[in-house]
């Protein structure tokens, strides 16, 4: 019996419980009704219906979960007991290669045999399969009955069916929030052990402190010393997401915000807003694609032209000019929120005293709401250096320690991407390199993450 | 007040004075020139967004015409062995139509008449046989899809020889322009002619189908739990300072997570949709959950306290009357995170959706790459002919994106209900 029926089977199952136990009750608070007691019945017939279905199905479609799993096991032991497996090599991996084939030939995702000596099996996997499949739905079948008959004896006028139900909701969704933790650990544990492999190999103080990143050569077999210093990558990441895109976003930002809160009509704030959201809601690709296509060339040329010797067509200056564009609306929407938590009270007394409106801001407005503006610039900061597609498409691959920003540089984020897509040998320093660069970048948003919002949060207390 | 002599010297300010007013000349030129700062920054953003669409624009609409140049196909005194009356599908394949349109081409453009048009121009042959088989028994007009030199030199980007071969054909009279129909029907390929994002599209659709399977139940349920229940404990401190930390990760280290995860670990197919899906829901999870918590947050405790009052348990009180009402804020923010996972292409390539794929996935197990990742692929072609293809990508990509935010946008603004 295939998968698709059996789980068509279980919900048909369940929905006929559901029915039932649900007839059953309404007959409970019908009876109890013409005997005049009304609060004899407790929950009403659709949980009495709910609990009975989920007795029925759940211990069933947990059972086959767990079969799924077990029982390919199961089917391969029993095929290595047919007098046809005798002829397999000794040879773990051969072996292990004869009987995939022969698992997909029986199973239809292949459609004839590259090794003929899988061809004999294919008939034992396919009876085994079949065998095991029965069984495991015979089982399913079982348990499903046993389950909803347990549950549908158990109901009574008084039975508190709905209390047992709402139990299981409230798990469920205790359940679906652990994810978020659960997901946590996994990138932590990933990263950990992945870069507890590399450093395995490479000392963590060279890969820190190390001047010198070329990866490739680590590869091609000439060691792992000074191979991978990431120094180099450390200075791209904040040369191009700290330096050059800041230069760009904060002031558009810092003004956009002052101008679109402060001076502008609401017309002109209503279409200026949303046109600054489409500029956030951009994909990063596109954003990439336009700095190489675009803007990279262009500044190569204006850098001849005014004469700056090696200027790249992957400028670090292109792919931070438009990660800086988009970063604007981060922090004009931070700005915005920061000036906004500023008491009408402080803008209104500067006005009164004779400000004007830009002394007004420069004087009071911004000095109050500076704190919420750093946190902002902060969190900025961490977007700008995990950002990956603008600097993969834009910002070059070679690792130079330049402050020349026509030059090619290189970040942590493009090296991730160049060190896990192509060949890959899991085990190789060159891949597990990856994972350590993750885990620097991980730690440094993180912590630029939490003291931002320390410092957004303790200002928001001083005003409140 | 103090009971001191008032000092003599302390006058009023004379405004009036040529100093006091230049001062305040002054000072309303700095306002000005503030002012005039902040509208140039406004304006600034505005004028990089027009520059970036209108490239697009540019470049990408011509990816949605292809050259095509008229041939008149003599059928009866071809060498096709075709009946008119039993024309199959097997019957095409084996008709020998590949070698016949080049001898075509050649009779009716020049000995480099199969150089001029595209590998694939017989299908065109075989599309107008298919539609009307009575064809074959006259001589037919069929317009065939140029080859990509061609193309690119009537759109006016190609080699001199090829732009010398445009004229010639110009004034022969038989070229035209027309819809790319395989733009939107193929996958990706080699010949910029006769790629298409149908299968990248669907990639997408597959993709974002697994995303919001998983996201969105589980993100409702964690902000229904958050707001609703959860005790004040560390327990649901941990919860929330996950949920804003992973809210603010890199996009890229979830990318990560999928490949040593999913694919190292569990050994789940790699490139396919459901990974793809799998590891964009962990990323719009977050922005589900924040949304949602801001939405049932917005529903005001006399609803729950009416619920109560007359007798519905917790449970019933959250999903009958404070779910409904936080619902399409919850949609909002949901359209919101998706349109986000839409665009994403650095986690997809960190679990090995860049493979070349010619052939549309059928489920959700299929080697699948998505619209995003496809532009990306494409922008690293060295063809002349992929940069129209990438920016027409683009567009259809920023479409999509601008459908979702605006649905997001109406929902806002049709469902949004102010309590006071």
């Amino acid at each position: 019996m295939t998968g698709p029926a059996i789980l068509l089977l279980l919900a048909g199952l369940g929905a006929i419980a559901w029915v039932s136990a649900r007839a059953r009750a309404i007959r409970f608070q019908t009876a109890a009704r013409a005997s005049g007691r009304r609060d004899a019945v407790h929950s009403l017939p659709g949980f009495h219906g709910w609990y009975v279905a989920l007795w029925a199905v759940a211990p069933a479609a947990l059972f086959l979960g767990v079969w799924a799993n077990v029982s390919p096991g199961l089917v391969t032991q029993s095929v290595l007991t047919d007098p046809a497996a005798r002829a397999l090599p000794a040879d773990g991996f051969a072996r292990s290669a004869i009987l995939g084939e022969a698992r997909a030939i029986a199973n239809g995702d292949q459609a004839a045999a590259f090794n003929p000596a899988s061809e004999p099996l294919v008939q034992p996997y396919r009876e085994a399969g079949s065998r095991y499949g029965m069984a495991g739905a015979a089982l399913a079948l079982v348990l499903a009955f046993a389950g909803g008959a347990y549950a549908f004896t158990r109901i009574r006028a008084d039975f508190r069916a709905r209390t047992r139900v709402e139990r299981l909701v409230m798990a469920l969704l205790l359940l679906a929030s652990l994810l978020a933790i659960v997901t946590t650990l996994g990138i932590v544990a990933s990263l950990l052990w992945e870069s507890f492999r590399f450093f395995s190999m490479v000392n963590p103080v060279d890969f820190l402190f190390g001047l010198k990143w070329s990866p490739q050569s680590a590869a091609m077999g000439y060691g792992n010393d000074d191979a991978f210093g990431a120094v180099p990558l450390f200075w791209g990441t904040i040369f191009i997401g700290a330096i050059i895109a800041m230069i760009v976003a904060i002031p558009l930002g810092l003004m956009s915000a002052v101008y679109l809160t402060q001076y502008a009509s609401p017309t002109v704030r209503r279409w200026m807003k949303p046109m600054l959201e489409v500029l956030a809601g951009v994909p990063t690709v596109v954003y990439g694609y336009f700095a190489a296509l675009t803007v990279a060339p262009a500044l190569r040329d204006l850098a001849a032209a005014i004469g700056i010797s090696g200027a790249s067509s992957e400028s670090a200056l292109a792919a931070g000019l438009v990660m800086g564009v988009m970063i604007i609306p981060f922090v004009s929407s931070m700005a915005d929120d920061s000036i906004a938590a500023v008491p009408q009270s402080m803008r209104d007394g500067s006005l009164a005293m004779g400000a004007t409106t830009s002394e007004t801001i420069r004087r009071v407005l911004i000095p109050a709401a500076l704190p919420g503006v750093v946190g902002g610039v902060l969190l900025a900061v961490s977007r700008a250096i995990g950002e990956t597609m603008i600097v993969v498409m834009a910002a070059g691959l070679a690792a130079n320690l330049t402050l020349n920003p026509f030059a090619s540089v290189t970040t942590v984020t493009t090296q991730i991407v160049q060190l896990l897509t192509g060949d890959q040998e899991f085990d190789s320093a060159k891949t597990l390199a990856a994972f350590a660069l993750g885990l620097v970048l991980f730690i440094v948003t993180l912590l630029l993450n939490i003291v931002a919002l320390r410092v957004v949060k303790k200002y928001r207390e001083a005003y409140e | 007040m103090s009971s001191a002599p008032p000092s003599a010297e302390r006058l009023p300010t004379d405004w009036k004075s040529d100093a006091m007013q230049r001062r305040i000349a002054r000072r309303y030129a700095s306002e000005r020139r503030f002012k005039a700062a902040g509208l140039l920054a406004v304006l600034l953003s505005a004028a990089f967004l027009a520059f970036l669409l209108v490239t697009m624009m540019g470049n990408g609409l011509r990816g949605f015409t292809r050259t095509e140049i008229a041939v008149s196909v003599d059928f009866p005194a071809s060498p096709l062995k075709l009946d008119p009356a039993a024309v199959t599908d097997r019957a095409l394949a084996e008709a020998g139509l590949p070698t016949m349109t080049g001898a075509v081409a050649e009779k009716a453009l020049g000995p480099d008449g199969d150089d001029l048009i595209a590998p694939t121009a017989w299908l065109a042959i075989r599309d107008a046989i298919k539609d009307d088989p009575t064809i074959l028994r006259r001589t037919a007009t069929i317009r065939l899809p140029a080859a990509t030199a061609i193309d690119l030199a009537n759109k006016g980007k190609g080699t001199p020889e090829a732009e010398a071969a445009v004229e010639r054909l110009k004034q022969a009279g038989v070229l035209s322009t027309g819809f790319n129909a395989t733009f939107l029907s193929s996958s990706d390929g080699t010949d910029p002619t006769q790629v298409g994002i149908w299968g990248a599209f669907k990639g997408s659709l597959l993709t974002m189908l697994v995303t919001l399977l998983l996201s969105f139940p589980i993100g409702v349920a964690t902000a229904l739990y958050l707001e609703e229940y959860a005790p004040k404990t560390w327990w649901t401190d941990i919860i929330e300072v996950s949920i804003n930390n992973l809210a603010a990760v890199p996009s890229i280290i979830f990318g990560l997570l999928g490949l040593s995860i999913f694919l190292n670990f569990l050994h789940l197919p790699r490139s396919a949709a459901l990974v793809g899906g799998m590891t964009l829901a962990l990323m719009t999870m977050p922005v589900i959950v924040i949304a949602g918590r801001n939405a049932i947050k917005a529903v005001p405790p006399s609803i729950r306290d009416a619920a109560l009052g007359i007798g519905a348990s917790p449970v019933q009180v959250v999903f009958q009357h404070v779910l409904p009402l936080a619902l399409p804020g919850i949609l909002t923010g949901t359209i919101i995170g998706m349109a986000r996972a839409l665009g994403e292409t650095a986690p997809l390539l960190m679990i090995g959706m860049r493979a070349f794929i010619a052939t549309p996935p059928g489920g959700v197990t299929d080697p699948a790459t998505v619209l995003p990742v496809q532009i990306f692929l494409w922008s690293d072609e060295v063809s002349k002919g992929f940069v129209e293809k990438t920016s027409a990508a683009i567009i259809v990509l920023l479409v999509f994106l601008l459908a979702m935010n605006g649905l997001a946008i109406y929902l806002r603004n049709k469902f949004e209900r102010r309590w006071s």
